[in-house]
Parts: structure tokens; sequence; C-alpha cells
């Protein structure tokens, strides 16, 4: 075939980079390991500190719960779920892009997933955490909640429902928290092992050389190690559909106008995705900054990442539409006045705001210009962060304020431990990153490795 | 660089790991049965009372029926407790000097009531009446065991939940005649099961599931 041919194949396109160049196996290993064995600046420690203070507010405002109960939180008839639920929601849904990045993206051989994957698992297992607390404390009585949530051959004779969503999201979140930590922990092996051999003291060696169980590296242990990433990997990837889809049951399986739409399933699952991405690059745009990781994590993550935000962005936004329509359609009163209630009624500023945050504020990203301005993207995942919440408070509680008996009509107001819980969980959440990236190589070290140029050379003539 | 962990690390691992599912394992199996035992249900615990008082003796030899103390037995939520001066009909005159019998008569001449320990005790949370039970002709052996063989009584069964609603899912096999409520040790008829389901229909016996039947 001549080169001037028509059908001649046109060249890949080129694309920037996953790495900047100039980078060998070893900088990649000292520029992430140093983080970890280098002095923290000062503004970390600060900012841990602030986290922490909020840790605490945590602490007082659970106390407080457990001494009252849940009468010191705004719930109430007729919105019996308020922050507790859509806090819940909200961290659960954050957590997911974790497990996308970690499970699909690594099985569709996405490779720029690599140096963000291990801070997004960290993510993800913080924000589970954050998540699992709330329907706890919901209960008043978490040490009841044993026999509440767990079915157990119990002195009662009495067992959870099953045909309750309640009951498999019980299952839905434990199975997803065990498997990321399962994840993440595999992932981290082979870099607790080189944070082993690099570290300075012999309490350091012997911390990390136990966490690495004995990692040689050898061939036996590199064969071992793939099938275990690949088969966690698949054992994930039906996770990032099922847990948020048990998660919207909640609501779906509820016969409350608002609730009760066949829709939930993909537009939560869309929407966890959507409110994860957003929360990597809240994230991930300071740390490069301030860890000067420009190197590894580059704009082209950044822009991928924007791309993934818009695509999950414009389903969720389709949700919203469909929602309208669906209302519309069934020709039901009820449905029709929960629409125009939400548009239109008392808590309309949540609906329009969420349409701002969620659906107008994103179409930014069309613009490759925004795409690859740190400071633009970082502002539209506050507005998802934001967009994400509301959605949550869209659903809950004007679906909740109005519903069939007109005389049990009420309004919410969440007091101040609500307040403090949610922030408190922010606080959490924040202050386990900085532990993370003060004790875990937050960037994947030996997944960096195969990346830089030396070692595509050595496979090409191998 | 030296060794950073001896030959022995392998080991010490391996049993580590072992013993985390063990204690995992048992720790929860421990947890879970706790409430099963008899530290939790008290059942078959003696309790000591402020009078030896025997329900061999009065019961099972003397045979005074259980109607002649416990008076509201099948009118009242509670069978109730006999006041001293049930006591003081016969002990005025039998063992009216006896030193073990002091606190009776010292609770007679001042009117403080004796302080017995309920053995039989519900949660505060469980709405139970003892009238409902008698009326539908569950024995008082049928809950309370050999009352007539305890010198002192214990609880004879465990008074869980789970004993409860054994029952109240079918209650019908624990049936007797209204005239045998009080009999201990019951000989049933050879037709039983036919005698039940006729007590049943006769007493319109239901079985009672619903949460509120106990707690209200």
């Amino acid at each position: 075939m001549s080169v001037d041919s028509p059908h001649a194949p046109l060249p890949a396109p080129v694309r920037p980079p996953v790495i900047a160049p100039g980078h060998s196996a070893s900088t990649v290993t000292e520029r992430i390991s140093n983080i970890v064995f280098g002095r923290m600046p000062r503004w970390f420690w600060l900012a841990f500190g602030v986290a922490f203070m909020l840790v605490l507010g945590l602490l007082a405002s659970i106390g407080k719960l457990l001494f009252v109960g849940i009468g010191v939180w705004g719930v109430t008839q007729p919105i019996g779920w308020g922050f507790d639920i859509i806090n819940f929601v909200w961290w659960i849904g954050i957590g997911h892009a974790g497990t996308l990045i970690s499970a699909i993206l690594l099985l569709l051989r996405q490779e720029w997933r690599t140096s963000i994957n291990r801070f997004a698992e960290a993510m993800t297992l913080f924000a589970v955490a954050c998540a699992a607390m709330y329907p706890l404390l919901h209960t008043g009585r978490p040490w009841l909640a044993v026999y509440w949530l767990f079915p157990y051959p119990n002195s009662m004779n009495i067992w959870p429902n099953f045909r309750s969503p309640l009951i498999w999201d019980v299952f839905a979140v434990s199975t997803y928290a065990t498997v990321s930590l399962l994840f993440w922990f595999v992932g981290l092996i082979p870099d607790l092992a080189t944070m082993r051999d690099r570290a300075r003291n012999r309490a350091q060696k012997l911390i990390y050389g136990v966490l690495s169980l004995g990692w040689r590296g050898s061939a036996i242990h590199w064969h071992n190690y793939e099938s275990a990433y690949l088969l966690l990997a698949g054992l994930s990837t039906p996770l990032v559909l099922s847990v948020h889809t048990i998660v919207s049951f909640d609501f779906a399986v509820g016969q409350v106008p608002g609730w009760h739409a066949t829709i939930f399933p993909p537009y939560f699952v869309a929407g966890a995705v959507f409110a994860g991405f957003a929360m990597v690059l809240t994230l991930a745009i300071p740390l490069r900054r301030l860890f000067h990781l420009e190197d590894f994590i580059t704009m082209r993550h950044l822009q991928n990442m924007g791309k993934v935000t818009l695509v999950t962005g414009l389903i969720v936004f389709y949700g919203y539409l469909v929602e309208i329509f669906t209302a519309w359609y069934s020709g039901n009163l009820y449905e029709m006045f929960m629409m125009r209630n939400r548009v239109l009624g008392p808590y309309a500023w949540s609906w329009w705001l969420l349409i701002l945050c969620n659906g107008l504020v994103p179409q930014l990203l069309w613009l490759r210009r925004v795409r690859s301005s740190e400071l633009a993207l970082w502002g539209i995942a506050m507005f998802v962060n934001v967009g994400m919440w509301l959605e949550r408070f869209v659903i809950v509680v004007t679906s909740l304020h109005r519903d069939f008996l007109p005389a049990s009509w009420g309004f919410y107001k969440p007091t101040v431990f609500d307040w403090a819980t949610f922030v408190g969980t922010i606080g959490l959440f924040l202050a386990l990153i900085f532990l993370f990236i003060r004790f875990l190589p937050m960037i994947s070290i030996f997944e960096m490795r195969t990346l830089v140029p030396e070692a595509k050379i050595k496979e090409s003539q191998g | 660089m030296s060794q950073l962990f001896d030959r022995s690390s392998n080991a010490l691992a391996r049993t580590t790991m072992a013993l985390a599912v063990v204690l995992a394992a048992g720790g929860l199996g421990l947890v879970l049965s706790l409430g099963q035992t008899s530290w939790v249900t008290r059942q078959n615990l003696l309790i000591k009372q402020p009078i030896q008082f025997s329900h061999d003796h009065h019961v099972g030899q003397i045979g005074i029926s259980c109607g002649y103390c416990h008076t509201a037995y099948e009118r009242s939520s509670s069978a109730g407790i006999p006041p001293t001066a049930t006591c003081m009909n016969c002990h005025s005159q039998i063992w009216a000097q006896a030193p073990i019998l002091e606190p009776v008569r010292a609770s007679f001449r001042s009117g403080q009531p004796l302080e017995w320990v309920r053995v039989h005790d519900l949660p505060e949370f469980v709405y139970f009446d003892h009238s409902i039970h008698v009326a539908k002709g569950v024995g008082c052996e049928t809950c309370h065991g050999r009352i007539d063989e305890m010198a002192g009584v214990t609880q004879a069964a465990p008074l869980t939940m789970a004993w409860c609603l054994d029952c109240h899912r079918d209650p019908v096999r624990n049936l007797r005649p209204r005239s045998e409520v009080t009999t201990m040790g019951w000989k049933p008829p050879e037709n039983l099961a036919e005698l039940q389901q006729e007590l049943a229909r006769e007493y319109n016996v239901q079985s009672k599931m619903s949460c509120s039947t106990c707690h209200r």
C-alpha cells in the first residue's frame, strides 16, 4: 500500500503524556516517598489542627446525641429524615469515584488513573466511614443497632425485615467498605515495601515492614499480586453500580411522591460518580500545587476528570428533567403537586440552586479553556459538591414536607447539632486525608514507575 | 543492612493471623450467645429472699392452692404477693414462736410489709397481663414450672422474647381446661390434641403476634 493512498490509517492522535518528561524510576520513588519522610510544612499542621477541632466538635455533638436522644436533631414529623440521611447519601456518593477510578478504569486500561487512584481510594474509605456513621447515629441507640441491622439468631426471635431496602443497604455498604479497604491495602503492599526499604530509622522500618507483609518483589510475588489485584478490581466493578442503586432504593421503594421513581437507580449512580470526581478534583488541585506534584498529576489528569464530571453531570441533569416529565406524564395529582411544590413551593430556592450548581455551571466544562484552568475546575468542583448535597436535600426534605396529608405538612429546621455533626464529618474526612498524606505514599510509586520512559523502552525491546 | 525480622517472624505472623480469626469468631460467638445464658436471663438462679419460704413444703406437702396466697392470679395483671396477714392466718397458731418466722411477726406488728424479691421480673417495656393467660387456659406450671417441688422459687423459663413468641405463635399446644390451671403435674388425657383444639375454640384463643400486643 502506497503512503499516499486515501485509505492509509490516520496517525494516532498524540496525547499529552500522563507523567512529565525527564523522570526516571528513581526520581519518581524519591519525589513521592520524600513527602512522607520529609518534614511537613507549617500549613499542613495548621490545616490538620483545624480539621481536628472539627472532629472534636463532632465527638461533642455525638455525645450530646447519645445522652439526650435524636431529639437534639431537627428531624421530626413529617420530616423524619433530615441531615442524617442527606449527609449519608452525600458521603456515600463521594466515595464512588475511588472505586470507579481504581476498578473500572484499571480494567479499561486507562493509564491516567495511576497517579490519582491511591488517594481517590483513600478518599472512598474515609467517605464511607463518614457515611456509615449517619444511619447508626440516626437510630439514636447504636448499641442496639446490632440486632436492628444484622440478622443473627438472637434471644428475641427478631429478624430485620428482609423486604426493606434499609437492610439491603447494610449489606451493600458493608461489602463496599470491606472490598474498598482490601483493594486499597493490596495496592499499597509493594509501596509499603518501598517505604520499608527507604525508612530512616528502626521504628519506621518495623512498622512499614510489618504492613508490607514480607514483600520482597520476587517474580512470584508480582504474579500473585497482579492476580489478586485484578480479582479485586473485578469484585469492585459491580459495586460501583450496586451500592448507589441500593441507596436509591431507600427512596424509590417508598411511596412518597418524589421518591417513588424508576429513574432513581441510574441517576443516583451517575450522581455518585459526578460527586466523587468533583471531590477528587477538589482535593487533587490544591494537593498537586502544595506538594509540587504537577509532574505526576498533570493537566491531562485534571482535564480527563473534568470530562467525566461533564458527562455524569449531563446524566444527572437529564434525571432532573425526566422527573418533571414523569410527574406530568403520570397524570397523578400527587406527583404533579410534588413537582410544582419543588419548583415553586417554599423550598423552591433549593431546587433552583440545585439546577444552577449541577445543571448549568458544569456546562462550562464543554470549553477547553475552562478544562485547562485549575482555578475554574476547582470552582466548578465546589459548585458540584454543594449541588450534590442540595440534590439530596431536595429529595429528602421537599418530598416529605408536603406529602399526602395536608394536615401533617410542616417544615424542617436543622439544629446546631445537625450542623456540628455535618461539619464534624467534613473535619473527620479531612483529618483522615491529612493523616494518610503524612504516613502513606499518596501516589502509587510502583505504578508510576511503569509510566516513565525507561519502562516503555524495555517493554518494546523485550 | 542487617535483617529486619528474624526467622521466627513468619511463624509469628501466621500464628497472629490464625489467632485473630479464632478470637474474632469466638468473640462474636460469645457476644451473640451471651443473651441466651442464665447470666442474662437469670433462669434457674436461686434468689435470696427475706424469709426462707418453701413452696415445696406449703404447696407440695401441705397442699395449699396457689390462689390462697396469690389471690389475684385470675383477675389482675399481676398474680399478687400475699400480705403478711395471710401468713399470720396460720402462723399465729402454728410455729407461732419459731425464731425463723420473727421477721413475719415483726412485719405484722409494725405493719411494714415484707420485701420479697421478684423472681419473674419482666422488663418495664413489656405489657404483661397475668389474668388473660389464666383465662385462656394456660397452666401455672406451663410458665412457672413445678413450683410444688421448689424449696426456693427460681425462674423456670428463660423469659426471653423468643420464649414468649414461641407460645404466642402457636398457643394451642399449651392449653388445658381452666379447672386444671393450678394443678401441678397435670396428667393430660389421651386425646390431648383434640381437647386443646376444642378449648381453643371455647376460650377463643388467638395467636397474638403483633408488636403492640406486648409493647404498648
